[in-house]
């Protein structure tokens, strides 16, 4: 019966030694200093002792402010992957004309492109902006932690899980060469087999639990637990684009793991949704896809657009303008962001009537963005401006912003988009505005947030050089692009015939370095910071005469956020109590019920991962069994009954009284 | 003591109008610049056919009308940046300025109009520019001749070379297209494996190639030359070579190139075809004096190899009941996807272990030139024209071992 009965392939599938890259030497190099790195980094907490405060502090935590944190510390590092990758690209296109063949023969370079758009979306944008989401949205409502904080914790793991099995095609096995979208046929069974695009979508579908997870809880974290008195037309500007951005989350992402299920269903069983033969439809895949995939960058921008809303309004000292419009603006915005998908796709033939409606529809949404952007301009109007490092942010952003915006309307007329799409000028479009926009906004919101979250500002001249240097980098790398976009010039080429691009190729390569160079100054930014913050502490909690309620706990906040849920009569609810005189409660505290850690988010997300890198390498043993793990895990978790305390009372006063004690001592 | 002085409209004016000045010169830069760039060669805004012409239009007008918005928005970000910076006692400080119903109606009312004057050229030209729509016209003013019979091109779009089949004259061609100039030119586009784009810049715009799927173009070169044409959908390893010559001639000159074609002495038949297909690039030209009959419906039924099942078939089979007689053999005759794994060839996405390769090793895949020697392609030995040669020349021939003398 088991004759043929291979031990190796058993127990490893299809892997094998071969799958480290050590024929390369790059690789290898690479390989041995990240493992030597990772070593280090290993070996530095085990000496100094620090698992069990990673452990009880960090990864187990449940409350949203520590969660958030790791969502930015991992979108950061992802930054550096994808940028790499981003570095790599350019050099290689500005190198490979005519003769010359680069340094990246076609099969890596699509890998490459493939993993710095995947990485770029889903492992630095999204844990970007749900990071913030998550640490700043329940202290502006007022409340305590979001709705489900045990399902927060799990959902960061999810999300850091899909990243780490999306870094281990780096060094085991290769990446997808499909995209970032993974297109059909390409991305089946017979046009892409091997472990690439099997990477990719294990990646997404973990990470995508995470995700909606996620958007279920901010939805709900929103809708039951404000303040009292905080009626919705009270929400601070930032809250209501969470809510418009999760409310999108919570309908694409489950889109996105069903399209990509039938992918692997495609790949793995051998059904036909996506392929050429037995009925497949691939033209359904490019639907399927982009149905998420448009909504997506919408999820992206909007808390960006409600982070320089709250930049705008409190650097101007002026409440926002027309806070009623923003409102009805982004939930416009967010409406007709699902009616616009087929716009990615003009050329696939869908006819005029289709064609022209799609595009309307997605002109449509400059008319909202633009009421926004008229209302950031009049909330300056009569302002009193001051020029810190956050709001310098907003002021690159508006004019970036717009052109990128510009160019949208222009591709959203189907005859326009049939001669630039797929070109380098679409390629400058959506770095425009996911650079000018969502990462100008990200940015912005680390330098205003910051002093909240670690008690001490960033230090203003690295932070500003930083602000220069990815203005004029991003100008000098894509002006160039939509130039090429215009003489005809596609992307994701791994090399050009004509020499005539390679001049906009090497300053847009140039352009690349003084965005790196633009990345350094953010981190020596945060070193330096570090070691001057006794000379940037803030001690009020309120360093920028902020207008919303985050501002009024102390930096950083206590565990609790407010010992006494406060009770909110305007907009800009801070700002209202600033002058009104509130007084700060000094008795009356009560113990205060919190959730409790737990290693459950870890251990579902470590199977997790498990269970999808034993899916790409086809060990079906080591498949069945993480996943019959991951069951009895989740189902052990739910007969955990120890899920909460309370902080005594005179836990809460003493803290109470150390904030007192801080703000006298600044009087 | 002096008391601050009170912004007057007068002052008001001097601060910003220093300000506008240096705006003013800006786009006067940003003018002269393009100016200049205009002299390289930007092809979807210079073209040569009145599709792409037409089309370069709406560009034009779109962006035109946006910068109405545009260009104020981005004047008043530095005007109210620098106008109201908290060291500049001169502004009015207005608090309790966050509403303004005149303002948001303005706000609101001035894109929309735009809008609506885009929406309504998006509309007409979205439908006027229809690409599986005939032309109406050659050229602005000029429409077509009833006398002038359309050109009809098949084009097929392989891993990773296009192939074109004139099937009015019983010719095809690989990697270069003819046509005569202001002649409108019907093309009927689909592909062999997975999805590309057919894009010549200077003509129109691009259109999906989609295998077992058929879409229609409808264009006209109105100048004589040679233009370039390429794949703008990536498609795999060989994707940045897909590049192909369309030749603008005059009649005769068409004429001349068909002749050509007739007398290159190659048979584009299943067989002939099959071969093609396999995964290669670099593709020098070649033409086929004659095409097997109902090739190009084959194509398109993926069902050129002998024994394959046609889509339409498979359709008629459905479309009567199904049948579950010979439902084994049907599963066989059907499956086309595999061709490439079942005849040893490299898919145009593999990667490990399915390649054969180790990750990302310098080996090629399958159907990809040799890096280091570029005068070698491992596709079917070259016939017609050799495409130009790079100056410079390839890399001198390492690989080649050269007897060690003693």
């Amino acid at each position: 019966m088991f004759s043929n009965f291979d031990l190796q392939q058993f127990l490893f599938g299809r892997l094998t030694l071969e799958a480290i890259p050590y024929h390369e030497p790059i690789l290898l190099v690479t390989f041995i200093v990240v493992a030597l790195g990772g070593i280090a980094i290993l070996g530095a907490i085990t000496w100094f002792g620090k698992w069990g405060y990673l452990w009880h502090e960090w990864f187990t935590s449940v409350d949203h402010k520590k969660i958030g944190i790791m969502y930015v510390v991992l979108a950061i590092v992802m930054l550096l992957r994808g940028f790499a990758d981003a570095v790599m690209m350019i050099t290689q296109k500005a190198l490979a004309v005519g003769a010359s063949e680069g340094y990246l023969p076609p099969h890596h370079y699509d890998q490459v492109f493939s993993a710095h758009g995947m990485i770029m979306i889903f492992f630095m944008a999204m844990p970007f902006v749900t990071g913030i989401m998550n640490y700043i949205m329940p202290l502006q409502i007022g409340a305590r932690d979001v709705a489900f904080p045990f399902l927060n914790n799990f959902s960061f793991w999810m999300t850091a899980g899909g990243a780490v099995l999306t870094m281990m095609s780096l060094f085991v096995g290769e990446f997808s060469r499909a995209t970032w979208l993974g297109f059909a046929p390409l991305s089946g069974a017979a046009y892409s087999p091997g472990v690439g695009v099997d990477y990719y979508i294990w990646g997404l579908q973990i990470a995508g639990v995470g995700t909606t997870l996620s958007g279920i809880n901010l939805i709900a974290t929103i809708v039951k637990m404000r303040a009292p008195g905080m009626t919705m037309m009270k929400l601070p500007v930032f809250c209501w684009t969470t809510l418009a951005s999760n409310a999108i989350i919570v309908t694409i992402f489950p889109v996105l793991t069903a399209t990509l299920a039938l992918l692997a269903l495609d790949r793995y069983v051998g059904t036909h949704f996506f392929t050429n033969d037995f009925g497949g439809n691939s033209m359904m895949y490019m639907n399927l896809i982009w149905i998420w995939g448009h909504p997506e960058v919408y999820v992206l921008i909007l808390p960006a657009f409600g982070i320089f809303s709250e930049v705008t309004s409190t650097f101007c000292s002026k409440r926002l303008f027309g806070y009623t419009s923003m409102v009805y603006a982004t939930m416009v915005i967010a409406l007709v962001s699902w009616l616009v998908w087929l716009h990615h796709f003009f050329t696939m033939g869908a006819g005029p009537t289709v064609n022209a409606f799609f595009g309307i529809a997605s002109m449509i949404i400059s008319i909202p963005t633009g009421a926004k952007v008229f209302n950031w301009l009049f909330t300056m109007y009569r302002g009193k401006i001051r020029f810190e490092t956050p709001f310098i942010w907003v002021v690159g952003f508006i004019p970036t912003f717009v052109i990128g915006g510009l160019t949208g309307v222009l591709l959203a007329v189907p005859p326009a988009d049939f001669v630039v799409h797929n070109s380098l000028f679409l390629v400058a479009h959506f770095h425009n505005v996911i650079i000018g926009g969502v990462v100008f906004g990200l940015l912005a919101g680390v330098q205003y947030w910051f002093p909240k979250a670690f008690g001490y500002k960033l230090d203003p001249f690295w932070g500003k050089a930083s602000f220069w240097c990815w203005l004029v980098g991003f100008w000098t790398v894509f002006g160039p692009l939509y130039v090429l976009g215009l003489m005809g010039v596609t992307r994701r080429t791994q090399h050009f015939d004509d020499p005539s691009v390679q001049p906009f190729l090497t300053v847009a390569a140039i352009g690349v370095f003084i965005i790196a160079a633009g990345i350094l100054a953010f981190l020596i930014q945060l070193v330096v910071s570090y070691f001057r913050r006794e000379s940037l502490r803030d001690v009020t909690g309120d360093p920028w005469d902020g207008r919303t309620l985050e501002w009024a706990t102390s930096s950083p906040p206590p565990p609790y956020n407010f010992a006494f849920t406060p009770v909110v009569h305007d907009l800009d609810a801070w700002w209202d109590m600033k002058r009104r005189g509130a007084d700060h409660p000094m008795e009356g505290f009560r113990p205060i019920h919190m959730p409790r850690n737990t290693g459950a988010g870890v251990v579902l997300a470590g199977l997790s991962t498990v269970l999808g890198f034993a899916l790409v390498w086809y060990i079906w043993w080591l498949a069945a069994l993480s996943f019959v793990a991951l069951m009895a895990a989740a189902i052990i978790h739910t007969f955990n009954y120890d899920r909460d305390y309370y902080i005594p009372a005179e836990e809460v006063v003493r803290l109470e009284n150390q904030r007192m004690a801080q703000l006298a001592g600044r009087a | 003591m002096q008391k601050p002085m009170r912004p007057t409209r007068q002052n008001a004016d001097r601060r910003s109008g220093d300000f506008l000045r240096r705006k003013a010169l800006h786009v006067l830069a940003l003018l002269a610049t393009a100016g200049l760039l205009a002299g390289c060669n930007m092809t979807v805004m210079f073209p040569s056919g009145d599709v792409a012409v037409q089309q370069r239009n709406l560009v034009v007008a779109s962006v035109a009308l946006m910068l109405l918005v545009v260009l104020p928005v981005i004047a008043l970000t530095f005007i109210f940046a620098w106008r109201y910076r908290a060291s500049n006692d001169d502004a009015p400080y207005d608090p309790e300025f966050h509403h303004s119903t005149q303002l948001e109606v303005v706000i609101w009312t001035v894109p929309l109009l735009i809008i609506i004057a885009l929406g309504a050229m998006t509309w007409i030209g979205t439908h006027t520019l229809d690409p599986y729509r005939p032309l109406a016209r050659i050229a602005p003013n000029k429409p077509v001749p009833p006398d002038v019979k359309p050109l009809t091109v098949e084009v097929v779009a392989l891993d990773w070379k296009w192939l074109f089949i004139y099937p009015d004259y019983g010719i095809a061609s690989l990697n270069e297209m003819a046509a005569p100039a202001n002649v409108p030119i019907s093309f009927k586009i689909t592909s062999s494996s997975v999805y590309n784009t057919f894009f010549v810049p200077a003509m129109a715009g691009m259109i999906y190639a989609m295998p077992g799927m058929e879409t229609k173009l409808h264009a006209v070169m109105n100048e004589e030359g040679t233009f370039n044409g390429l794949s703008a959908h990536y498609s795999g390893s060989g994707f940045s070579r897909m590049n192909f010559g369309f030749q603008s001639l005059s009649q005769q000159g068409f004429d001349e190139w068909i002749a050509k074609a007739r007398s290159a002495g190659e048979t584009l038949d299943r067989d002939a075809y099959l071969k093609l297909e396999k995964p290669s690039e670099e593709e020098p030209v070649r033409y086929y004096a004659s095409v097997e009959n109902g090739l190009y419906e084959a194509i398109l039924g993926l069902c050129v190899a002998p024994g394959q099942m046609c889509i339409s078939e498979m359709h008629h089979i459905d479309r009567t009941g199904g049948t579950t007689e010979g439902s084994e053999e049907n599963r066989r005759r059907l499956d086309y996807d595999n061709r490439r794994l079942q005849s040893g060839d490299e898919p145009s996405g593999a990667t490990f272990p399915a390649s054969g390769r180790p990750p990302r090793s310098l080996e090629e895949p399958e159907g990809v030139m040799p890096r280091d020697q570029p005068g070698e392609d491992q596709g079917s030995p070259p016939q017609g024209t050799e495409p130009p040669r790079p100056e410079g020349g390839p890399a001198p021939p390492q690989l080649t071992p050269e007897p060690h003398p003693h």
